[in-house]
C-alpha cells in the first residue's frame, strides 16, 4: 500500500469537510473493496476519511411507506432486518447471495453500490486497462476473461458491475441520497448512479468529487412477487456470472453490463401480455455478446424466464 | 497513530502505521499468530476473528479503524485448560488435517452460531421470515466464507452440527 493519512469524523458535515480539505481523499466504509484494491495499488488514496462510525446506520420507515437504509448500514444488518425480509425479499436474497458472512458484516450499503468491477484485467496490473489507466487500452477485449458485458459496453471497456444488492435495488426503483461538500443535498434514482463506460470507463458514477452517499431510499414495495436469483461458477461465495431481480412487473439483470441493467424491454413486453420467455427474448434481442460471453444469452433467457414464472409476473398484473 | 483496543480481554494500545491491517497488527505486533494469512484478500476466511462478537476478515480491515473495539482471536477462546465448546467439537470430530484454516473456521463458527441464534437468514433459508433452523444446507451456506484446502468439510460440518447451540 502507498502511504496515506487517516481521520475519523463525528458527523456528515465533518466528513465532507475532511475529504474536501485533502486532494486525493477517499471515504472508507467497510474497506472490503477499497483496502483490497489499495493493497494492489490499483487504488492509491492519499487520505482516508472513515465514515463507518457516522450516525448513518439506521433502517427507518419513510412517510411514503418505504424504508430508508442509512449509508453505513451493513449488508448483514439490512439482510437480517425483518422489515426488509418481509417487504423486500428480493433485496434480502440479493444481499445474502453476495460475498460471505464475514464480508457482509463489514460491507455497507454505500460501499456495496460503489464497489469496483471484478474484471480480471482490471486486477492484473501487468495488463492494459482503460479503467485503471485511461487511454492504456483494454486487455479484456479479445482476452480470455468471459464474465463481461452483453449490454451497453464500449470500445473502451466491456466490464460488468459486480454488485448483487444493487440489482435488486434497481428493480425496486431505489433512490440514492447524496450530500455534497458545500452542504448541498440531492437525490437521484439508483439507475442514474452508475454510468455506462463510453469513452471514460474510469468515471463510474454520477457522483461529483467530494460527494457522499448518505442513504438509499426504497419506495413502498410494488404489488406482485419478488425474487433474486444468481448464477455463478460455484454454489456460494462467488460473484455472479448472471443474475435476475424481479419486483412485481420490474426486472433488473446483473453481471451483464457496467451497471445494474434495468430490463425495460422485458417490462414493456410483460405489460403487453408477453409470457416470461417472450419477455426475456424481447430484452435479449438488443444484447451484443462478443464471442467469449455468448453463454450469457441462454443463461439470462433461462434464468429470467424462471424468475418471472416463479413470481407470476405477467400473469395479468 | 495511537490505537487502543481490547484483545482477548486485555487492553492493548499500539502506535500504528495506518496501512497496518488488523491481521498484521495481531500477528506482527502482538505476536498472536493463531489468525492465519491465507490470501490477504478476503477470499479464504483463514484470518477470521470476532470484533464486538461479529466475525470479520481481519485481512481487509485497517487496524486503526478498531479504536475501542473488543477483539477475540483463537488464542482467547479457551478458559485456561478448558477448551471452548466449538474448539472441543472440532477436536472430537477430527475437523482438520493441516490445521491452517482451523482458527478461522472456529472463530467463524462462533460468529455464525450467534447470527443464527439472533434469527439471521441465509441464502439457504426458504422462508425468510421463519425461525432459523440450522440444517446441514444452512451450515454449509453460512460457512462458505471459510475455505479448507484439505477439504475437511464433512468433519467440519459434523463438528458444527454438534457444537450448534453451545457457542
Ligand atoms: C472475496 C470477496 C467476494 C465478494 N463477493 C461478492 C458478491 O458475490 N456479490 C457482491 O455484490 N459483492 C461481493 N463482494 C464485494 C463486497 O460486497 C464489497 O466489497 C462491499 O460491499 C463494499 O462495501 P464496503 O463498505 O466494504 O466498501 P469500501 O471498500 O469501504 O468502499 C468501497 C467504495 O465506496 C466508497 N464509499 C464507501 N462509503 C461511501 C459513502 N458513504 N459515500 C461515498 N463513497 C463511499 C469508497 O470510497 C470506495 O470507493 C465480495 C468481496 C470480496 C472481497
Ligand atoms: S473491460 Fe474495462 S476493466 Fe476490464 S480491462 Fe477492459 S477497460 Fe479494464
Ligand atoms: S487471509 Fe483474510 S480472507 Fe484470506
Ligand atoms: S485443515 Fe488444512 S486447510 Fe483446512
Amino acid at each position: 500500500m502507498k502511504p496515506f493519512t487517516y481521520e475519523r469524523p463525528a458527523d456528515v458535515a465533518e466528513a465532507l469537510a475532511m475529504a474536501a480539505a485533502v486532494p486525493g481523499s477517499r471515504f472508507l466504509a467497510g474497506g472490503t473493496n477499497l483496502v483490497d484494491l489499495m493493497k494492489l495499488q490499483i487504488e492509491q488514496p492519499t487520505h482516508l476519511v472513515d465514515v463507518s462510525r457516522l450516525p448513518l446506520a439506521e433502517i427507518a420507515e419513510t412517510a411514503e411507506g418505504g424504508l430508508r437504509l442509512g449509508a453505513t448500514t451493513t449488508n448483514s444488518q439490512v439482510a437480517a432486518d425483518m422489515k426488509v425480509r418481509a417487504r423486500y425479499p428480493a433485496l434480502a436474497q440479493a444481499i445474502l447471495s453476495g460475498a460471505s458472512g464475514q464480508l457482509r458484516n463489514k460491507a455497507t450499503t454505500a460501499g456495496n453500490l460503489l464497489q469496483r468491477t471484478r474484471c480480471a484485467y482490471f486486477y492484473d496490473t501487468t495488463k492494459p486497462c482503460n479503467k485503471r489507466q485511461p487511454g492504456a487500452g483494454c486487455a479484456a477485449i479479445g482476452g480470455i476473461y468471459a464474465n463481461t458485458a452483453i449490454f451497453g459496453s464500449s470500445e473502451a471497456c466491456i466490464a460488468t458491475h459486480p454488485s448483487d444488492m444493487a440489482v435488486a435495488m434497481s428493480a425496486l426503483d431505489a433512490q440514492v441520497e447524496i450530500a455534497g461538500p458545500n452542504g448541498q443535498e440531492r437525490a437521484i434514482s439508483l439507475e442514474a448512479l452508475h454510468r455506462l463506460p463510453g469513452e471514460t470507463p474510469h468515471i463510474e458514477t454520477s457522483l461529483q468529487p467530494g460527494e457522499m452517499i448518505t442513504a438509499v431510499v426504497l419506495p413502498p414495495p410494488p404489488p406482485g412477487g419478488q425474487i433474486y436469483r444468481k448464477a455463478r461458477e460455484r454454489a456460494s461465495y462467488a460473484f455472479a456470472i448472471g443474475s435476475v431481480a424481479v419486483a412485481g412487473g420490474k426486472v433488473a439483470l446483473g453481471a451483464v453490463a457496467h451497471k445494474p441493467w434495468r430490463a425495460r424491454a422485458a417490462e414493456q413486453a410483460l405489460a403487453d401480455g408477453a409470457n416470461p420467455a417472450e419477455a426475456m427474448a424481447a430484452e435479449l434481442s438488443s444484447a451484443k455478446p462478443d464471442g467469449h460471453n455468448d453463454f450469457k444469452l441462454k443463461l439470462m433467457a433461462r434464468l429470467g424466464a424462471a424468475c418471472l414464472t416463479t413470481t407470476g409476473a405477467g400473469d395479468g398484473q | 497513530m495511537k490505537t487502543h483496543f481490547t484483545i482477548n480481554g486485555q487492553a492493548a494500545s499500539l502506535d500504528l502505521d495506518p496501512r497496518t491491517t488488523l491481521l498484521d497488527a495481531l500477528r506482527e505486533r502482538l505476536d498472536l499468530k493463531g489468525s492465519k494469512k491465507g490470501c490477504d484478500h478476503g477470499q479464504c476466511g483463514a484470518c477470521t476473528v470476532l470484533v464486538n462478537g461479529q466475525r470479520i476478515n481481519a485481512c481487509l480491515s485497517l487496524a486503526v479503524t478498531h479504536e475501542g473495539d473488543e477483539i477475540t482471536t483463537i488464542e482467547g477462546l479457551a478458559q485456561g485448560e478448558a477448551l471452548h465448546p466449538v474448539q472441543a467439537a472440532f477436536l472430537e470430530h477430527d475437523a482438520f488435517q493441516c490445521g491452517y484454516c482451523t482458527p478461522g473456521q472456529i472463530c467463524s463458527t462462533i460468529g455464525m452460531l450467534k447470527e443464527a441464534a439472533d434469527g439471521w437468514a441465509s441464502l439457504a433459508t426458504d422462508d425468510l421470515t421463519a425461525d432459523t433452523v440450522l440444517t446441514d444446507e444452512e451450515i454449509r451456506e453460512r460457512m462458505s466464507g471459510n475455505l479448507c484446502r484439505c477439504s475437511a468439510y464433512p468433519q467440519i460440518l459434523a463438528a458444527i452440527r454438534s457444537a450448534g447451540g453451545l457457542a
